[in-house]
């Protein structure tokens, strides 16, 4: 199973040094070969040759902006190659995710772990919640992708029916899976007690975790699949065509998405708003940084101010969505997979829920979930605080144009702002400066990226901080992706831990 | 004696009282600290913050200091401190980055003192100087510490952890100016308190966050840390680096660390998550706590102990929203509860038995086995009396070795390199392990040549030539109270009419039966005599209540009951004598099963017609194939199960002949035949064994020059950008196969090395290493 990448037309040559057993760089030159070997024969054969679909891998990003596989650096180069090794592929995301190599190499060590390397549960198993929870989001990029892998492994093709075609084990995984993904909040020791105690379906809480973390895992990545507009892989549906170049391209995740015209979208609206007008946005945040960064030890805000702000920054996140949220039907083809589509973010959204506090110092990661975590699933643990700490600490010092900007307050608002819309505080901050450092269109992506990753569209994307890079676009999702993967996993774990005590 | 005299003079001729005793506090506690008189003690957390007073029976709340209408964050507690030298100072460390001290001797109802808001995140840690009245210092979530002196309003300096989390500061007991640091990264660092540019040391001591770290009371240097990797370490810091004098392994991640009192090894840990116990651990015996309280249902969050100078008193408070008061007399001791023996067979067949001292003296008292070739050889560990656990820990370990002149194991990896497993015809290697295991004296009945090439018998060959199996190895796993006369040098040639072809098969290779060549058996007989020992001893010494201590049975896979077996041999050799045995007829020798999970054995040890369905004799080799797997010897079974392949691999179930090839392999490893045991992975046919050599393939190398580990390509050093092999004889970068001396680590290209070699014996890179190539 060997990606395909569009190309422009030029054959790269076949790299001359490859003393390595594989050379990733060589495999798909030599596919792009062939495919083109079989584009020229196809008129005369009449065989039916897919053709790829969309701009490279991403449809927010214009595929220059994207790196091209074999101008990459020997560091990204070593990434690719094992990631190839690992998957025997090398997905979009990981072509997207290579701005950020440093982080690509934990993220693909920790996947290539949790779906690879010895756990508790059976190969089949896993895929199938990767399935499960990429489902729950209308994924159909992962879903897709692990459809593969699960058949791959040997899994049943039955199961894919549906999660009632599923053994009785991976249903009872399903309400913790909604729970998860939507109101993570909720979960009690009860839902875990139900699990582990379901007589001949009940998992062992190795297995458990190990369900856990993927659950997350994956409620997360198809975050970034959705906030960073990947592409469908060519041999997955609506990757491909078979039609002729010339009639309009069309593919499922962009019904799904709700933004049919995305390619004809000419050059981007937003950008040609102001190129001044964006120009200050940057300047303008940068000022604000400065200033809280001065003033914060003379304007002390009373403890009652400052838990209002937590209360009111959490209040108000519900209640930031974009206005263009339109009632979107689930593609048939994931949809089978979850029983429930009405239990969403946005239905009690509307009405206000009520999220309760979670204190962070009582619970945390570095403390306790770690603990958990490496005790029940060993290695697991290290992984993904090593995955966290990359994710939280990166920074190339650079906003926009400026060079050597601190920008450690802005990561920690965004980080901060997630864990306030899922109820997490933290005792030592002021939530005042999220209202500073965040706009609302910033609000309303970061919002719809981590609740309702679905419903995202290219507008919602270059529509927020219009001056900066894409890379820095990406890093933003890096940073919501672990934020949200972190706040599943200690609501999750703080049951479990409930559950033990 | 000496050591309770110094007690009640160090607490002033009163001695501390007290029972074991917990009272229930309204929330959840995150630390405690005593008051020096030891007859107070604070409590805080999110939503408490209390004194009470530690009465004989009962503790009393004393006085409540969250106080005002409105709670603040200020209140939310991560640490409490009790100044050692004012009964009227404490200082706290909120969640939001506030420190507070509070003066107890206010009049007012609201005991607050003293505001700091420098911290811009939590404060994990504040800790006052042992002596001085006004010093306090705090670490926090941001990376600073943090030095007050509270007669002024903000702080006198500030250290900086170079933006790593501080979890705990605390002053020397010792040296006036210093205080050690402990950070998220692993690291600790030592301060000087007059100098807060830079820090005088630093280390890393644990693998994650090190979240306590506490100074002896006494020694003068001497530090324990205790951190996420579940560790507590103990640091000598008056040498010129760090040195780990001692690593405690507990199981879970190690919240707080106390020394205790007057135990100049004893320390107290409780853990941060999952486990609930309190445990007390002497350093040098890092293994078994010494004691442990169980009394919280939540994790313990803070322990003090009570009095500075009285080893018995240990305060306690945990989530679970309890204070308690342990007395040592009460702990639990695990030891006590420990399995004091310990038996381990030697890869030669030797085997070791530690056990308590007391337990051996008595067994040597009543040596059974006199006349026994084994010799028994006793070690006696020279008692330190300066160790606390003499009475305990002083073990006898006693080796048995087996004879001498019985060669060992030798014959298991002869056989193990000689016996040829594929690459020949099917005849050809039974012949050839035949004469293999006729030389080594080895009862291992190999399919003999003469029947081999019969056409007619087809598939049925093989166990023709099986059929010769000496029975007298059908005697087995005697135990050694019950040696067993063996038949020695019973020569014995059984003939066996076979139909119309009239083969004659003549059994010579069972000749020289001896007890040292069976030594499987032999082994066995050591075990059976060494567990019945215990048996025995065992009502003496441990309590018969307590299941741990009888040695479960399940250490023994290959016991079976002691039977006098008759000896089969005459019995069968009676009936192979007779040759006029008609060909319908089969001649079975049965032997009756010596325990119960020895499957019934019979060989037919008849004559056949050579039109048998060849699946008849499938059933005859796998019965004999077990019966030898049975016996321990793996090797046989697996050899022959290698060689015949197809032929039998379907009688078996998977799961056995994976269980066969498994114990087969970790013996062969443990002999380090490393080829043969790769060669029988991969001859293997069981899935789950053939992907044993597919694992862990990786290969990593360093660099030459720079030693670090090379990542990209394997010729090239990122680093120092020099070429990492070169060939020691052509002096050009090896790109392909690289080949290399174990002793000089000098190497090249294959082919130059070895036509190197062949002319000379010296390594080509002139170090003068006599390098071998093999």
């Amino acid at each position: 199973m060997l990606k395909l990448r569009h190309t422009r037309g030029q054959t790269s040559e076949l790299s001359t040094s490859s003393n390595e057993g594989y050379n990733v760089k060589a495999l798909l030159s030599s596919y792009k070969i062939i495919l083109f070997k079989y584009y020229f024969m196809n008129s005369e054969l009449g065989i039916r040759i897919p053709r790829p679909l969309g701009q490279g891998p991403s449809r927010f990003i214009p595929e220059k902006e994207i790196l091209q596989v074999g101008s990459e650096d020997a560091q990204m180069h070593a990434l690719f190659a094992d990631s190839f090794a690992a998957l025997g592929r090398l997905d979009n995301i990981t072509l997207v995710m290579v701005f950020h190599p440093q982080y690509l190499e934990s993220f693909l060590k920790t996947q290539h772990y949790l779906l690879q390397m010895d756990g508790p549960l059976p190969l089949h198993y896993r895929h199938y919640i990767g399935i499960m929870a990429a489902a729950r989001h209308q994924c159909s990029y992962l879903v897709n992708l692990h459809v593969n892998d699960f058949l791959h492994v040997g899994g049943d093709p039955k199961w894919l029916n549906g999660l009632e075609n599923a053994p009785q084990k991976l249903q009872n995984l399903g309400e913790l899976n909604k729970v998860l993904a939507h109101r993570p909040w909720l979960i009690t020791k009860e839902h875990i007690e139900g699990l582990l105690k379901a007589e001949e379906h009940s998992w062992s809480l190795a297995e458990l975790v190990h369900a856990v973390v993927l659950l997350t895992h994956y409620h997360s990545l198809a975050s970034f699949t959705f906030g960073c507009g990947i592409s469908p892989e060519i041999h997955c549906d609506g990757g491909h065509t078979f039609r002729p170049p010339s009639v309009s391209n069309y593919c499922i995740c962009d019904i799904t998405n709700g933004n049919h015209s995305v390619d004809e979208m000419p050059v981007n609206s937003a950008e040609n708003v102001s190129v001044s007008d964006s120009f200050f946005e940057v300047e303008a945040l940068m000022e604000k940084m400065r200033q809280l960064q001065e003033c914060r030890d003379e304007e002390e805000a009373s403890q009652e101010e400052m838990a209002s702000r937590f209360e009111i920054e959490k209040r108000e996140s519900m209640f930031v969505f974009s206005s263009d949220d339109e009632e979107v039907t689930p593609a048939r083809a994931v949809s089978r997979h979850f029983e429930d589509t009405s239990y969403g973010y946005k239905d009690f959204s509307r009405h206000g829920m009520h999220v309760p506090t979670f204190r962070v110092q009582d619970y945390c990661w570095e403390d306790h979930g770690y603990s958990l975590v490496n005790r029940l699933y060993p290695d697991v643990g290290q992984l993904i605080d090593e995955k966290f700490h990359i994710a939280y600490n990166l920074t190339y010092n650079t906003m926009a144009m400026h060079k050597d900007v601190d920008t450690s307050m802005l990561r920690r608002a965004i980080w901060n702002y997630i864990h306030c819309m899922f109820g997490i505080r933290y005792d030592d901050y002021d939530y005042g400066e999220i209202n500073q450092l965040l706009d609302r269109s910033f609000k309303v992506y970061i919002k719809t990226v981590v609740c309702t990753p679905e419903k995202v569209t290219k507008r919602m994307y270059d529509s927020f901080w219009r001056q900066f890079k894409h890379s820095e676009k990406v890093h933003v999702n890096l940073l919501l992706i672990e934020a949200r993967m972190q706040a599943e996993l200690l609501y999750a774990l703080r049951a479990i831990t409930r559950y033990m005590t | 004696m000496e050591k309770m005299s110094r007690v009640t003079t160090a607490l002033g001729g009163s001695v501390l009282t007290g029972r074991t005793m917990h009272c229930h506090l309204d929330a959840p506690a995150n630390a405690i600290s005593v008051c020096r008189d030891a007859a107070q003690v604070v409590v805080a957390g999110r939503s408490i913050f209390k004194i009470y007073a530690i009465e004989e029976e009962q503790f009393v709340e004393k006085l409540n200091l969250r106080v005002g209408r409105k709670p603040s964050l200020n209140l939310s507690c991560a640490d409490v401190v009790w100044h050692q030298m004012d009964e009227n100072l404490l200082a706290t460390a909120a969640t939001n980055g506030v420190v507070v001290t509070w003066n107890l001797g206010r009049p007012s109802r609201n005991k607050q003192d003293q505001l700091f808001t420098e911290h811009k995140r939590t404060v994990n840690k504040v800790c006052f100087h042992p002596t001085e009245a006004h010093v306090l210092l705090s670490g926090s979530q941001d990376g600073f510490m943090k030095c007050f002196d509270l007669r002024r309003k903000d702080s006198v300096s500030t250290f900086s952890g170079q933006s790593e989390s501080v979890r705990d500061v605390q002053f020397s007991i010792r040296d006036y100016f210093t205080f050690a640091s402990t950070f998220e990264n692993g690291n600790v660092q030592l301060w000087d308190i007059r100098r807060p540019d830079r820090c005088e040391r630093m280390f890393t001591a644990h693998n994650g966050p090190v979240f306590c770290c506490d100074w002896h009371p006494e020694d003068r240097g001497w530090l324990a840390t205790g951190g996420r990797d579940k560790m507590v370490k103990v640091w000598d810091m008056t040498t010129h680096r760090a040195k780990e004098m001692h690593c405690v392994q507990t199981i879970a991640s190690v919240a707080r660390v106390k020394w205790r009192p007057e135990c100049r090894h004893h320390l107290a840990t409780c853990s941060m998550m999952v486990d609930h116990n309190i445990y007390v651990w002497d350093v040098r015996r890092p293994f078994v706590p010494a004691a442990m309280f169980e009394e919280h249902r939540d994790v313990t969050t803070g322990i003090a102990w009570r009095h500075p100078h009285d080893p018995s008193f240990l305060l306690s408070g945990s989530k679970d929203s309890s204070l308690c008061q342990h007395l040592f007399r009460d702990a639990s001791q695990p030891v006590e509860r420990a399995n004091p023996e310990g038996l381990c067979y030697g890869l030669f067949g030797d085997l070791a038995f530690a056990a308590k001292e007391s337990l051996v003296a008595a067994e040597s008292g009543r040596k059974p086995y006199t006349g026994d070739r084994r010799h028994p050889i006793f070690f006696k560990r020279k008692l330190d009396p300066a160790e606390p656990f003499a009475g305990l820990a002083s073990s006898a370990l006693s080796v048995f070795e087996t004879e001498p002149g019985g060669g060992g194991m030798r014959w298991f990896v002869d056989t193990a390199e000689r016996y040829a497993l594929a690459g020949r015809p099917l005849a050809e290697l039974c012949d050839h392990n035949a004469k293999v295991a006729r030389e080594l004296g080895r009862n291992q009945p190999w399919p003999s040549a003469h029947c081999k090439p019969q056409p007619q018998c087809g598939q049925g060959c093989s166990p023709q030539g099986l059929g010769l199996f000496n029975l007298k190895d059908m005697a087995p796993g005697l135990g050694s109270e019950t040696r067993l006369d063996r038949s020695k040098g019973d020569a014995r040639s059984d003939t066996v009419l076979l139909d119309s072809s009239a083969t004659l098969i003549t059994n010579e290779d069972n000749e020289e039966t001896e007890g040292s060549d069976v030594p499987a058996d032999y082994l066995l007989g050591d075990v059976e005599g060494e567990e019945d020992e215990l048996y025995l001893l065992d009502p003496e010494h441990a309590h018969p209540e307590d299941p741990e201590c009888v040695l479960p049975q399940e250490a023994f896979p290959l016991r079976h009951e002691i039977v006098d077996t008759p000896p089969g041999p005459e019995h069968l050799q009676d009936k192979a004598d007779s040759p006029h045995v008609s060909g319908s007829e089969a001649d079975v020798a049965s032997l009756a099963p010596v325990d119960s999970s020895f499957s019934l054995l019979s060989v037919s040890h008849a004559l056949y017609d050579s039109r048998l369905p060849p699946d008849f004799f499938g059933v005859l080799v796998r019965d004999m194939l077990h019966f030898y797997a049975e016996q321990g010897d793996v090797q046989m079974a697996v050899s022959v199960l290698i060689v015949l392949g197809e032929r039998v691999r379907k009688d078996i179930d998977e799961q056995t002949q994976e269980h066969w090839y498994t114990s087969y392999i970790d013996l062969l490893q443990r002999f380090r035949l490393w080829n043969v045991s790769n060669e029988v992975v991969k001859l293997s046919t069981s899935r789950a064994v053939s992907c044993l050599n597919q694992a862990s393939t990786t290969l990593h190398v360093n660099c030459s020059h720079c030693k670090r580990p090379m990542s990209s390509r394997g010729w090239v050093c990122d680093r120092c950008h020099r070429c990492a092999s070169m060939c020691a004889v052509c002096h050009h970068v090896v790109k392909g196969l690289f080949v290399w001396c174990q002793g000089c680590s000098h190497g090249g290209h294959l082919q130059h090395i070895m036509k190197w070699l062949e002319g000379s014996s010296h390594c080509p890179a002139g170090c003068g290493h006599l390098c071998e190539y093999s």
